[in-house]
């Protein structure tokens, strides 16, 4: 097997040009590496000025997607030799406008995530002196697998609706939302919903299912987004039928 | 979009790439979605024949025949079959994605995404019999 | 604070977006008190104990008591802490704790605390976010910290942020060694600002292995793992931890013995595994196996799932069928800015809570699950000092725009203008690594300190003449890496200078030239200040003793 690979790494420099263009670097290809370790070969010991979000290396932290040969991924988990002979491509995640280098700007996902109100709304709170609230382990798991986000961004780079309609609140945000309608501590589905039913919330899905796919969580956005356009056309209908009791 | 700023000092100037008209052609899963979208033309299409064969035996003995007749033409033929082709893929598909929307919780536990979808191959299928049996039964 | 304080502004700035920052990746658990068998005055004493005598006994009174209601409060705020079968809280064994009182979610703790904080702390319009802002320089003026000089990554302006109050969350430093758990930012960044600012760094020489780390990538294998029941084995599949004082070996887990023993107890237990030639030789040095083949896939998958998962994408290795390769890597940082009880630093204006700080309740050694409470407890009680503070003080003197100005020249001149540097910011950072691991690991000695001190000298010159190849303000990351590079021979600097000044071995402090603990004369911390002339001071503080006078460490009982 071949112990070298390249590596084709997109560049941008906003200060120097007005497009990206790709640089080729040589790394080498050891089995335990990932794209990342090519990433920091190439930054340690080849060309300083590439600029590329990491941390934790370890798939919780989210930071390091990016696009490795038209894929998202993170690529602290994507191993090189995956992509061996090579070359690999490596670009920016999709959908995203490019600050620099494999670096996007992500302050849009940050506002959907904080529109959606992600906390625990309580007409009245308890008191901390009664202790926690009950919630058996059949309650947790109901809501358990959509708080694992590690809000990677992943997905809204796979979604095709995301890439032509970015006013679209998108997978993680709506799988958010779902994560606190359906904890049984949690009594604001309601005033999320009013947030979600606009066309730019869950209707803008057409239940692609590429969100799913590349989630390295299994978060399963895409059922999230489905099970919610339900339960809100349920909502609505119940409301349409029965007035009296909409609160 | 009219010319790009040029870059000033401390004002980041991002990147906006464009999305081709042709996005869904580079990936295979895009691919499979584009082609489950457009399946639904060919399920209009079936649902739009078999009115008017409806049509057809509701006008009388003659009407059917030459209804027929028409349906035999090689290039109707053709259409079918490229039509069924997509209405067995929207099916496919939709049962396969199902257990995705369905989540049901019986006596605490989810009911496995395998099982949904089984249930719904399953009354297709059960369904198609007795479709035939009826049509296929009156006929004689 | 932005409940109880309406009126006053906060500004939460971080070089990289606040769920990125390291909290995330915590696994085992956080401990606190809540079950009936248990009581405050045990989690007191197995803290203090396990800390070798260092902790300062009324703060961890404080800690302990505080504890649950602050892993309550996060509760209430929606964190998905496991649940027994009644709904109730579900508590589990850590190492070095006598009872079980580790409150876990599933085994992603610190991810679900941090996103937990952070989703909930959205709600508030008074908490205003600087994210991707590097902070480079703490603005004193008149004794008093006003503010900050911080860069903003996106678009490379350098400016002050002026506050009445400035609290550090900075975290540890374990990138100071090659192998470590922790991320790409944990450079010791708020440690170095405060040292430069004249704020003394507390108990330096602590620094904590983890037992259980892959090797190469250094990622943790918590702890769980082992309270769960896995084990330790050596070249001949022999548990060796029975050797060394730490109990004999049951089938199933014994809470402070044998596995679950302390941290720094364990890791020891390694290095005198490797000189006695019983380790397995791995690709990337000595390593020993942990075994978890034992306890069935449904209980692996139950309990430990992300164990599993880390296992087979990052060593291709399923610990249902295989055995894991495991070595001691750095983890946590006990020492750090000095505070007191309420995250003051002796510096006005200055707080510091989290790894940054060291109050003390970790001592000399921390045990497992302490940590997340203590984020809790003491961000909490740093967080309502500052803000009373803040309330009393009036708003920061214009000066220091000037000693902004001059900051930004620094930067400027000194890093983004240079062009005659020589030599790759990576190859310091791999030297100091090196000599980190070497003459600061986890067995020390004088000689070995004075060699690494003289060769951080060394590295400390070479660092003046560190290449910048990258001369862009957009998104810079060779300048923050060697800002960071800066803040972390700073840190090696007093990391050294506090191990040579401790004559004894305690806890994680082990030297090979003084064997024995040393409570006469230094049961004391080590408090190391930063001269005028760059060069460093140590003096001593004694240890508040209440209730628990000095005993043998025991385990394995």
């Amino acid at each position: 097997m071949n112990d070298r690979i390249t590596m084709r790494v997109a560049r941008y420099r906003p200060e120097e040009e007005d497009e990206p263009t790709f640089e080729e670097y040589e790394v080498p290809c050891h089995k335990e590496w990932v794209v990342l370790d090519g990433l920091n070969y190439i930054k340690d010991q080849l060309d300083g000025t590439l600029s590329y979000r990491w941390s934790c290396r370890m798939g919780i932290c989210g930071s390091c997607g990016m696009t490795v040969n038209g894929e998202p991924k993170l690529t602290c988990e994507t191993f090189l030799t995956d992509y061996a002979p090579g070359p690999v491509l490596l670009e920016p995640m999709q959908n995203f406008p490019v600050i620099r280098d494999l670096i996007i700007e992500m302050t849009d996902f940050m506002q959907k995530l904080t529109a959606i109100k992600p906390w625990i709304v309580r007409d009245e709170e308890r008191p901390l002196a009664e202790g926690e609230y009950r919630q058996t382990p059949d309650e947790l798991s109901r809501y358990q697998q959509y708080s694992m986000c590690i809000n990677c961004m992943l997905c809204y780079a796979a979604c095709p609706v995301y890439a032509l309609d970015p006013k679209f609140i998108g997978p993680a945000a709506i799988a958010l939302a779902q994560r606190y309608n359906l904890d049984s501590r949690d009594e604001g589905s309601g005033e999320r919903l009013d947030l979600l039913s606009l066309h730019e919330g869950i209707w803008d899905c057409t239940f692609v299912g590429e969100c799913t796919e590349v989630c390295p969580k299994d978060v399963d956005p895409a059922g999230a987004i489905q099970r919610y356009k339900l339960d809100a056309a349920l909502t609505s209908l119940k409301s349409f039928l029965l007035p009296w009791g909409a609160g | 979009m009219s010319e790009r700023p040029t870059y000033t000092p401390f004002h980041p100037r991002w990147y906006r790439p464009r999305v081709s008209t042709w996005w869904w052609l580079k990936r295979p899963s895009s691919r499979a979605f584009i082609l489950r979208e457009v399946s639904s033309i060919f399920v209009a299409w079936f649902v739009v024949f078999f009115l008017l064969l409806v049509a057809a035996v509701g006008r009388g003995e003659v009407a059917y025949q030459e209804f027929m007749a028409w349906a035999a033409n090689p290039s109707i033929v053709l259409v079918n079959v490229v039509s069924l082709f997509f209405v067995v893929f929207h099916a496919v598909t939709w049962f396969n994605l199902a257990p995705q929307a369905m989540v049901v919780h019986m006596r605490g536990k989810r009911v496995p995404g395998k099982l949904i979808a089984a249930s719904n191959y399953g009354l297709w299928v059960v369904t198609s019999l007795l479709v035939a049996w009826i049509i296929l039964a009156g006929s004689r | 604070m932005a409940e109880t304080n309406p009126h006053l502004r906060i500004a939460v700035i971080s070089k990289v977006y606040p769920m990125r920052s390291h909290t995330v990746s915590a696994e085992g658990g956080a401990a606190g008190v809540i079950a009936a068998d248990d009581s405050l005055d045990e989690h007191a004493y197995d803290t203090i104990s396990g800390g070798d005598w260092l902790c300062d006994q009324d703060a961890v009174e404080e800690f302990v008591r505080e504890a649950p209601q602050e892993l309550l409060r996060l509760e209430h705020w929606g964190c998905p802490w496991s649940r027994t079968s009644e709904g109730k809280i579900a508590v589990r064994s850590f190492g070095g704790m006598k009872r079980k009182r580790t409150w876990f979610a599933a085994d992603k703790t610190g991810f679900h605390m941090l996103h937990t904080l952070f989703q909930t702390s959205l709600k508030y319009t008074s908490v205003v976010r600087y994210d991707e802002w590097f902070v480079t320089k703490l603005l004193v003026d008149d004794g008093r910290v006003q503010g900050v000089v911080a860069l903003e990554l996106m678009s490379g302006k350098i400016q002050p942020i002026l506050a009445k109050a400035i609290i550090l969350c900075t975290g540890g430093c374990g990138r100071l060694f090659p192998f470590t758990t922790n991320a790409s930012i944990k450079n010791g960044d708020g440690m170095a600002l405060a040292y430069a600012a004249g704020a003394p760094l507390k108990d330096m020489e602590f620094v904590q292995y983890h037992p259980t780390g892959l090797p190469f990538t250094g990622i943790l294998i918590t702890e769980a793992a082992r309270s769960e029941g896995g084990w330790l084995l050596n070249k001949d599949g022999y548990r060796y931890l029975q050797d060394y004082n730490l109990g004999t070996p049951e089938p199933k887990p014994v809470l402070r013995s044998m596995e679950m023993g302390p941290r720094d107890r364990l890791s020891q237990a390694f290095v005198k595994e490797v000189e006695k030639g019983r380790t397995i030789d791995g690709p990337y040095g000595p390593v020993v196996h942990l075994d978890l083949r034992h306890l069935g896939r449904k209980v692996i998958d139950a309990k430990i799932p992300f164990v599993r998962e880390l296992c087979q994408k990052y060593q291709n290795i399923d610990p249902v069928k295989e055995l894991i390769p495991v070595r001691p890597v750095i983890h946590y940082m006990m020492g750090g800015v000095h505070t007191d009880i309420d995250g003051a630093t002796p510096l006005a204006g200055l707080y510091a809570a989290g790894e940054v700080a060291c109050v003390s309740i970790n001592g000399a050694n921390r045990l497992g699950s302490n940590s997340l409470p203590e984020l809790l407890v003491f961000g909490a009680r740093a967080g309502h000092a500052a803000a009373e503070y803040a309330s009393t003080q009036t708003d920061p003197s214009s000066g220091l725009l000037a000693q902004a100005e001059d900051e930004k020249r620094r930067l400027e001149h000194d890093f983004l203008h240079k062009t005659d540097g020589t030599e790759r910011p990576a190859t310091i950072r791999e030297e100091m690594q090196e000599t980190m691991e070497e003459g600061a690991g986890i067995y020390r000695s004088g000689e070995g300190l004075t060699r690494a001190a003289d060769r951080l000298r060394e590295l400390q010159e070479r660092f003046r003449k560190v290449a910048v190849q990258d001369s862009s303000r957009t998104f810079n990351t060779e300048l923050t890496t060697v800002l960071e590079l800066s803040s972390m021979l700073d840190v090696a600097e007093s990391m050294i200078q506090s191990a040579l000044w401790r004559e004894e071995s305690r806890g994680a402090h082990q030297r090979t030239d003084f064997t024995g603990r040393d409570d006469e004369r230094f049961l004391a911390h080590s408090l190391i200040y930063r001269n005028s002339d760059g060069s460093s001071r140590v003096e001593s503080l004694p240890v508040t003793i209440t209730r628990w006078p000095p005993g043998e460490r025991v385990y394995g009982s």
